[in-house]
């Protein structure tokens, strides 16, 4: 087989609730000492992207799934764990040796109002990243870079001048696909890229990302809530809970036989259009702030099928028979 | 697939400073304050044309002509505005003094500016604890008034290095002294900005770009946060302007021989009672239409670039 | 006889160059105990529609003509004193955001017990064991601890719930839920929508709901709107527009979803997008965008015709139905 694009192992990020130094002093038991309070997004998180391939990351608000974004893009630095692209490390580069991987690795963003530079006009913010990694080129080689870009992402090459306030949200999120092509990477990280927006226009945002992965051979890492679309869009689905992927397995059978209790939960409650499906599944609670690192199946204090071992171990993902992997103490005991 | 030219999608049409100047032009008081202020503007830069006597000139100063009322009261058609203590022409040593006021404020704001600004780019996006230091320095800063620090400075400068050294270089120094001891309030404005463009995806999408924090810094983050920059640039300017004033009034400031209007204030106030109410009074008023009319721009900027007002 | 009837309604926005139409002719009825969706996607005027119905449309809004009576009182001549009566005890709005409606400085207790004793004359004892019975009602695990909580301490998908049990305490006719789940988890949103379809059917209450998601709304509602650009597009029961539409639009927006399409297959998109309120084309608002626009689409606005349950704003149903009327008197 092939080496895996991208390959994450271990992956844990703690952010620091109490930056500033003087709150982190506290009296314990008449002493004075120093303690980080930190939110644990990520826990532990494997994965593997292979070329040409789309994996969707899906989960609730909380679960770590941007968090998991910005990490891979070297926005955040990991606490622990360790990303490789090709088998290169590239967790712990700093900004200067990162400059390689910029170019093979770019990010979509949720926010189409926010992701554009409001004061850069359409053809300033494809120029700067197309000739600041590409020096060599000129002028008017870069203009042709960007009225080819624009005209492939359906936008016309004469609004080059425009700004993005004159454009609509789903224009917007085209330009962002240009900007984020026009270094020609062979891997694109989707957080959240239609959520803000219409159905029809979410429609056409897709179908453009889907014809540029066709051309360009591209992997996309596509993060999202939206199950449809998952259904739609992705090779493989991983599911997130409290900064765990609890599974992970090929869309098709994850959608026709879910094996981890929350991802059945999850699939049951989307709103479908045909009137005969099931009730949606009930889970107790609501997910929880991750203040502790969590003992245990991340799951356990929603799961219907807890027992004592799910409180005290954390279950490892286990190969199903179907090509599913699956983070469950319950499906590896045959209870479920 | 490949997009026809029938399928390109184009942009809706519209400007983004198109709102903004017509909310200006529909504003009556805003208009008639741009255009005292420009007036102002213009008056004090072709100051030397416009004005009827050369203050230069040696000839320019005649204790013969000493105090003499304006024109509409004494009819002496020389002078239109009257005569200050040391027969000066009133009108023209107003019209070089706003033009010492107007330039002592401008670039000691432009100090102020340059300094908050790089300080609170600086602390706004590389935050932690370079941003603790320069904010405590800020606080520290504005901990001790402003003119207090002026006063101290220049009082010890006059004492070491004497008044006639002080005299050549006043300009230099009331410009410094005003120039530094503000920074903080840009530093903060900007600072706070700063903070809240640093969480828009476009900043995000430029690191990922790899582009460096410098040009990050100045080229996506500063030109979001100018208009904040714009208002406070405008009261800061009238805001000097009366520091400078203030600091003349208080002897601290510009000396007679080269007047600024706070200078003609001060030397003015003695003779108020006497009978020659004019040699303050005339210089104050421009100073106080002067300060009214930034002020009035500045609330207008304030207004119309309010980024809940202002949704981009 | 109908609760809510809102006919020929058209509000407008007034801005400094010219007035923006943002309904136009909109006509619906509600019965009691109906639910029904208005769906549309943004900008096609949907929650203002919400907000008319109840006269909370603020400036620069207005209704410009039109009716809508509630019972057979006449909300838009309706004094403020009279209208702020209907608000909280006929009819009852929720929002997208939940803090919108809840003061964050009071625990949410204290903003029921507030609701009750405004309008009824009783004992603080009395009204929060009324108020801890609907919290109950609501599906809110203790609800005595949760009384006495801020807003901020609970989660969207409780403080929505508290909504709820805020609205439940003046038994209202009628609930317009603008968006009530858009801010919510799938898990949650399903949970919320059980919610308010139970409680609709055990009191009698009837529901608007407005959404822009076609699945959330087959899940709850009886009959839909679909609007597009200011106009009411269709109208029927919604198995009948979720499984025979009738106006291209809503065509288009159902075929545009992920699910109409094999995976991995290129999605039914519609072409461009919603015009914005100032830039409305002439004739049928949606022919810019559709697929079988005529000469006659970019000209005149169409009426709104029945169509077997259903009722379309379209030439193209239009001519349909006139063809078919034609053949059948052939026949006969």
């Amino acid at each position: 087989m092939a080496t895996p694009l991208i390959q994450i192992s271990g992956l844990e990020k703690a952010f620091t609730t109490n930056e500033s130094w003087l709150s982190q002093w506290r009296f314990h038991r008449g002493k004075l000492r120093r303690h980080k309070d930190s939110i644990h997004a990520l826990n532990g998180v494997n994965l593997t992207i292979n070329q040409g391939e789309t994996v969707c990351v899906v989960g609730e608000t909380g679960c770590g799934k941007s968090t998991l974004a910005r990490v891979i893009m070297g926005l955040t630095t990991p606490s622990a764990g360790e990303i490789h692209y090709l088998d290169q490390r590239i967790d712990h580069l700093n900004n200067r040796q990162r400059m390689f991987f910029r170019r093979r690795m770019q990010m979509v963003f949720q926010n189409p109002y926010a992701s554009l530079n409001p004061r850069m006009t359409v053809y300033q913010t494809l120029s700067e990243p197309i000739s600041f990694h590409n020096p060599q080129l000129s002028q008017s080689q870069v203009d042709e870079q960007i009225d080819e870009l624009l005209e492939s992402v359906g936008i016309s090459a004469s609004s080059s001048d425009r700004y993005p306030h004159e454009f609509s949200g789903g224009q917007r999120q085209r330009i962002s696909l240009a900007r984020a092509l026009s270094v020609e990477p062979d891997f694109i990280v989707a957080d959240e890229p239609l959520s803000a927006l219409d159905v029809s226009v979410q429609a056409q945002v897709l179908n453009l990302m889907m014809d540029k992965q066709e051309e360009r051979n591209l992997s996309y890492l596509f993060i999202t809530h939206d199950l449809a679309v998952v259904e739609h869009f992705a090779t493989r689905v991983a599911v997130m809970y409290l900064g765990r992927i609890c599974e992970l397995a090929p869309t098709k059978t994850l959608f026709s036989a879910p094996k981890h209790p929350y991802t059945r939960a999850l699939l049951s409650a989307i709103p479908r259009l045909d009137s005969n499906t099931a009730q949606p599944i009930r889970l107790i609670g609501e997910v929880p702030t991750p203040v502790e690192k969590p003992i245990g199946c991340v799951f356990q204090a929603r799961c219907p099928y807890a027992n004592q071992r799910c409180y005290e171990h954390s279950p490892a993902m286990t190969l199903q028979r179907d090509g599913s992997s699956v983070a469950c103490h319950a499906i590896e005991e045959g209870r479920l | 697939m490949k997009y026809t030219k029938k399928d390109f999608i184009h942009p809706i049409p519209g400007s983004r400073w198109h709102h903004v100047w017509s909310g200006f032009v529909g504003d009556k008081l805003a208009i008639l304050a741009l255009i005292i202020f420009l007036f102002y503007c213009l008056v004090a830069l072709l100051a030397p044309l416009v004005a009827p006597f050369d203050i230069a000139d040696p000839a320019f100063m005649d204790l013969m002509n000493a105090e003499i009322a304006p024109s509409w009261i004494s009819g002496d058609e020389r002078f239109l505005l009257g005569t200050d203590a040391q027969g000066r022409d009133l009108l023209s040593v107003i019209l070089y003094g706003t033009r010492l006021s107007l330039t002592i404020g401008i670039c000691a704001v432009l100090i102020q500016a340059t300094l908050g600004i790089c300080i609170g780019l600086i602390a706004g996006y590389l935050g932690g604890r370079i941003d603790n230091f320069l904010m405590r320095c800020a606080d520290i800063q504005l901990s001790f008034s402003n003119m207090m620090v002026a006063i101290v400075f220049l009082a010890i400068f006059q004492s070491l290095f004497g008044i006639a050294l002080y005299q050549q270089l006043a300009m230099i120094i009331l410009i410094l002294v005003i120039g530094l001891t503000e920074w903080p309030l840009f530093a903060r404005t900007i600072r706070a900005s700063v903070l809240a463009e640093k969480q828009k995806e476009y900043v995000d999408a430029a690191r990922v770009m790899g582009i460096s924090s410098k040009r990050i810094m100045f080229r996506h983050i500063l030109p979001n946060t100018l208009s904040p920059i714009l208002v406070i640039f405008t009261v800061q300017i009238a805001n000097a302007i009366v520091a400078e004033a203030a600091l003349s009034f208080l002897g601290l400031g510009m000396p007679a021989t080269e007047p600024s209007l706070g200078s003609l204030i001060s030397a003015g106030f003695a003779y108020m009672f006497a009978g020659s109410w004019w040699i303050c009074v005339i210089p104050s008023i421009t100073l106080i239409i002067l300060i009214l009319v930034m002020n009035l721009l500045g609330d207008w900027l304030r207004d119309h670039l309010n980024p809940r007002t202002y949704k981009d | 006889m109908n609760l809510l009837s809102v006919s020929n309604l058209y509000v407008n926005f007034h801005t400094k160059e010219r007035e923006l139409a943002a309904l136009i002719d909109v006509s619906f009825t509600l019965n009691r105990g109906e639910r029904i969706a208005i769906v549309g996607e943004s900008g096609a005027g949907k929650s203002v529609l919400g907000f008319s119905i109840v006269n909370l449309i603020g400036k620069p809004g207005y209704i410009e003509s039109g009716s809508i009576k509630l019972e057979n009182k006449e909300l838009t001549k309706m004094s403020l004193r009279q209208l702020q009566e209907v608000r909280g005890k006929r009819i009852a709005m929720i929002f997208q955001d939940p803090m919108m409606t809840l003061n964050p400085v009071l625990t949410i207790g204290d903003q029921l017990v507030e609701t009750i004793r405004s309008h009824t004359k009783i004992s603080y004892k009395d009204a929060r064991n009324i108020a801890i019975e609907k919290l109950h009602h609501v599906q809110i695990a203790s609800p005595e601890k949760r009384f006495n909580q801020y807003p901020h301490e609970l989660s969207g998908g409780m403080r929505q719930r508290v909504i709820i049990a805020s609205v439940l305490l003046l038994n209202p006719d009628i609930i317009i839920a603008d968006e009530p789940t858009t801010a919510l988890d799938v898990t949650i949103q399903a949970e919320i929508l059980q919610l308010l379809l139970t409680i609709c059917r055990d009191n009698g209450v009837a529901l608007v709901l407005i959404s822009h998601d076609l699945g959330v709304v087959s899940k709850v509602a009886e009959r839909t709107l679909v609007m597009y650009a200011g106009h009411v597009v269709e109208e029927g029961p919604t198995l009948e527009i979720i499984n025979d539409p009738q106006h291209p639009y809503t065509q288009g927006l159902l075929n545009a979803l992920p699910q109409m399409t094999l995976p991995g297959q290129r999605l039914n998109q519609i072409q461009g997008s919603m015009p914005s309120l100032a830039e409305r084309p002439s004739g049928c608002a949606f022919h810019p965008r559709c697929p079988y626009a005529t000469q006659k689409c970019r000209q005149e606005q169409p009426n709104f015709i029945y169509s077997g349950v259903s009722s379309v704003a379209c030439f193209l149903v239009e001519d349909m139905l006139n063809e078919f009327a034609e053949q059948d008197q052939e026949t006969h």
